[in-house]
């Protein structure tokens, strides 16, 4: 029996807004000590009030805008009312049958190896609502302890169709996912620190079939890498299951990294009925299609679309292009640094070899970086005019990071600048010959590379600055001079 | 919560006219304390009838605000759609000193009204000739107590007297405001009381048993009968497979009767009726049977699920016990409803009466 895998993917994004989604507190919580980014809205104290935070707004219309989603001109937030401690109010102010954007799609190359081509993978809803607080359990203690700093972040909800039909096919979707929210500057989108979360709805039917199977939901996927192969662990589960003769139970099932297999998650909770109504302290919200329209206005260029225009207008390899594109702020250095007359090929070189060799030690993203795309341009300037070497343009660059310097100033303090002053080299070349008498003899002989090993030495001598082409002629040129005088010597 | 201030974590509160009668409710404590001379005003909230009720039965003044005026910004929430804090005082100058104070546009109250505070002193004029009044026939409807009838026919005679042109009007949705009351805000006051579960702050059931049965024991003694039962309610009414024929249901009703009020406020500027059926009545009386108890609030809650804004203003007595007439506005007239009360107070004295305590 041949089963076809049916996916969808529910994932909540936090929102990178200065503050919480409903007062006015800090939402970045992440550094800060327990309980420190709190006030009576977030703590669901008695008499306490939400209001709309306007940018978790926008950032979800343009979240559905870029997913090809339809902005309904009515929406409104609405409780959703089941008790835990984790839950300040009793209820979470969320989204129900009104949500900020419906109906869009995300294209996905599909996989190939079950013979799916190019295709769309349906976005169902993406809707907005308030984080939890976090909890911290000591087993045995008899105790848990409640940092309310989480407690009303924004969230966005992106809920996918069940269109996923293998966990390549969900990978990819939650690639592209990713690098839209990322793009889109609405968050950060970092899975480790918790701003991008995804839980799995998952199962099996016979091929061909139009029936969905029983399916289970499948959370505590902490990375990419986990959802797939929690996915590829799932869909083979099920399968056992059925060819065993039994039934898959709907339930929730927890991924358990270190193990690799996903555990019933079965609590002695009832299925909560969430008993949804408007939220009364809450007025609905109309947007209008002017409004919409000013915001799709706002929509980038996404990393597909700027990885092709880099391979088609700038000859960049794919490689190279996808990694460029990778991000908006890595994407924008580069066409920045492009506009202050730099060939592409270059930056693409400094950009992903040195510069960001520098960044990885530092953990620093390139919005950090001390060597801005004026001054790398103005280094790309010097190597192109012969002024500094490659090899001393690294250097260059390694004291432009440190010190945030301009790559004229470093030239000219440290003496840098490539010495193309012929008597200058000569000095050297003769120093180097004197000094070792037999590569002067190897190359007599027949040994061309002794050329090369007198250049080098000619470049310690010189520093390094002495422009390399110029010093290999120079040393060519004496040793020449030697072989002349050797076969003039009585 | 409740309409006698039986329902109390202490006691229950005594009428000061009649000790041995309720003082009305929910806000009962704060009309008894003005009646009684041991508070020059208070504030109260008014949720189904909340301030107008005990104002009428401790024969002092009181005023609903229109839903919004006043923020609701650090009010222990019960229906969030329908609260409103206002003033009780001796009299309606006392009242708009008071709500000249506490109405505005608050930030941090999403249905706090950005509408300019006019200066509602200065609106009492003390005149009110060509007012249109109109005079609901549902709210004279059977089982009215004959003192009540009687005190408050007479106010609007006097009301007539003073220049008011007096109308009969008509609210069909009258008789549907009272279920649609006890559906909406049970709900709403099911999801504002979750978070009292002695997790973070207030009553905590200490004691053996995991995490949820000291929630549930915690809710278990920490509120009253009354509050469960509206909880219960609320729950019950939103819950799935309810949520349509009830809530949502209820809601709709709710549309219609605000549509009844503006219908008939294109032909009146105000209107005129009693605040309760009944006068104090004694303690004890009506515990046993909570559907009578709600009955003495049918006058005051249409006009919270209208959000418009009402006032109580002492208009005689029945059997010794002060009666209430009732003066309902637009949104947004509390100027209005504060010039008619206080020129019907410059030509009266029921207001100055005090109880003997």
């Amino acid at each position: 029996m041949q089963y076809e895998t049916v996916i969808g993917l529910e994932v909540h994004v936090q929102l990178h807004t200065r503050s919480k989604m409903f007062c006015g507190c800090p939402a970045d919580y992440q550094a800060a000590e327990p309980n420190t980014r709190t006030c009576p809205v977030c703590l669901g104290l008695p008499g306490a009030l939400p209001v709309i935070n306007r940018r978790a707004v926008e950032y979800t219309v343009l979240t559905g805008l870029a997913l090809n989603c339809r902005i309904p001109e009515f929406t409104k937030f609405d409780r959703k009312n089941y008790p835990y401690p984790d839950l300040m109010k009793g209820y979470q102010i969320s989204q129900y049958d009104l949500p900020l954007a419906l109906d869009g799609f995300l294209e996905i190359d599909g996989d190939t190896q079950l013979g799916l081509g190019r295709r769309r993978i349906g976005v169902e809803r993406v809707h907005l609502e308030e984080d939890v607080a976090k909890l911290q359990h000591f087993p045995g203690e008899g105790y848990s302890l409640v940092d309310v700093n989480r407690s009303g972040v924004p969230l966005m909800e992106v809920v996918s169709k069940p269109d996923m039909r293998s966990a390549e096919e969900a990978r990819q979707y939650l690639t592209l996912l990713h690098s839209i929210v990322q793009y889109l500057g609405v968050s950060t989108g970092n899975m480790q620190d918790g701003n991008f979360r995804c839980d799995a709805n998952v199962s099996i039917r016979p091929v061909g079939s139009q029936i969905l199977g029983t399916r289970t939901e499948v959370k505590n996927m902490n990375s990419f890498r986990a959802v797939y192969q929690a996915l590829e662990y799932e869909v083979v589960r099920q399968r056992e299951v059925i060819e065993d003769g039994g039934a898959v139970v709907q339930e929730t099932r927890g991924w358990i990294e270190e193990r690799e297999v996903t555990v019933s998650q079965r609590s002695k909770e009832y299925a909560h009925d969430y008993r949804y109504f408007p939220e009364p302290d809450l007025p609905p919200l109309r947007i209008g299609p002017e409004r919409v329209a000013e915001l799709a206005a706002e929509l980038p260029e996404f990393a597909p679309q700027r990885s092709a225009r880099f391979q088609a207008d700038l000859a960049l390899s794919g490689y190279d292009a996808d990694l460029l594109a990778g991000s908006r702020s890595m994407a924008n250095y580069f066409e920045t640094t492009l506009t202050l007359a730099a060939t592409a090929k270059e930056v693409a070189n400094w950009m992903l070899g040195d510069l960001a060799r520098l960044l990885n030690q530092d953990h620093r993203e390139i919005d950090a970086s001390p060597v801005t795309p004026q001054r790398l341009a103005d280094l790309l300037a010097l190597v192109a005019d012969g002024t500094l070497s490659t090899s001393l343009a690294k250097t260059v660059l390694e004291e432009m990071y440190a010190t945030g310097g301009e790559p004229a100033d470093i030239v000219r303090e440290q003496g840098l600048g490539q010495i193309s002053d012929t008597g200058a080299i000569e000095a050297a070349v003769a120093e180097a010959i004197a000094a070792n008498p037999k590569a002067v003899a190897d190359y007599i002989s027949g040994k061309d590379t002794a050329a090369r090993f007198l250049m080098g030495q000619v470049m310690r001598l010189t520093k390094g600055q002495a422009q390399p082409e110029l010093a290999l002629r120079l040393v060519q040129e004496g040793l020449e001079l030697q072989k002349t005088r050797g076969s003039l010597e009585p | 919560m409740g309409s006698s201030t039986e329902n109390s974590a202490f006691f229950p509160t005594r009428n000061p006219w009649d000790t041995g009668r309720v003082p009305g409710g929910s806000s009962g404590g704060s009309a008894a304390a003005v009646s009684a001379g041991a508070a020059p005003f208070a504030l109260g909230t008014d949720t189904g009838g909340s301030i107008r009720q005990p104002a009428s039965f401790c024969g002092v003044t009181g005023l609903k605000p229109t839903y919004g005026r006043v923020s609701r910004y650090g009010l222990v929430a019960y229906a969030s759609s329908l609260d409103q804090v206002g003033p009780i005082a001796r009299d309606a100058a006392d009242c708009a000193l008071i709500l000249q104070s506490i109405a505005g546009h608050d930030s941090r109250d999403a249905t706090s009204l950005p509408d300019a505070v006019p200066d509602y002193s200065a609106a009492l004029t003390g005149d009110i000739s060509g007012l249109r009044l109109g005079v609901p026939s549902e709210y004279f409807a059977e089982g009215m107590d004959a003192g009540v009838r009687a005190a408050v026919t007479a106010a609007i005679d006097q009301l007539a007297a003073l220049g008011a042109e007096i109308r009969e009007v008509s609210l069909p949705t009258t008789q549907y405001a009272l279920a649609c009351y006890y559906i909406i805000a049970p709900s709403e006051c099911s999801a504002n009381l979750a978070r009292y579960d002695g997790v973070k702050y207030g009553y905590s059931h200490q004691g053996d048993g995991d995490m949820w049965e000291a929630m549930e024991r915690t809710r278990q003694h920490g509120f009253g009968p009354e509050v469960k039962r509206r909880i219960m309610l609320g729950a019950f009414a939103l819950s799935s497979g309810y949520y349509d024929a009830y809530y949502h249901k209820a809601q709709q009703v709710r549309t219609l009767i605000r549509q009844d009020f503006a219908h008939v406020f294109e032909e009146v500027d105000a209107l005129a009726a009693p605040v309760s059926p009944v006068v104090a009545f004694p303690i004890g009386e009506r515990t046993d049977d909570p559907v009578r108890m709600y009955l003495v609030d049918v006058y005051t809650l249409p006009v919270n699920m209208a959000g418009l804004p009402a006032m109580s203003v002492p208009c005689g007595f029945s059997n010794g016990l002060p009666v209430g007439l009732q003066l309902i506005g637009p949104h947004l007239s509390e100027d209005r409803l504060l010039n008619i009360a206080h020129t019907y107070q410059q030509a009266t004295e029921w207001h100055r009466e005090r109880p003997g305590i």
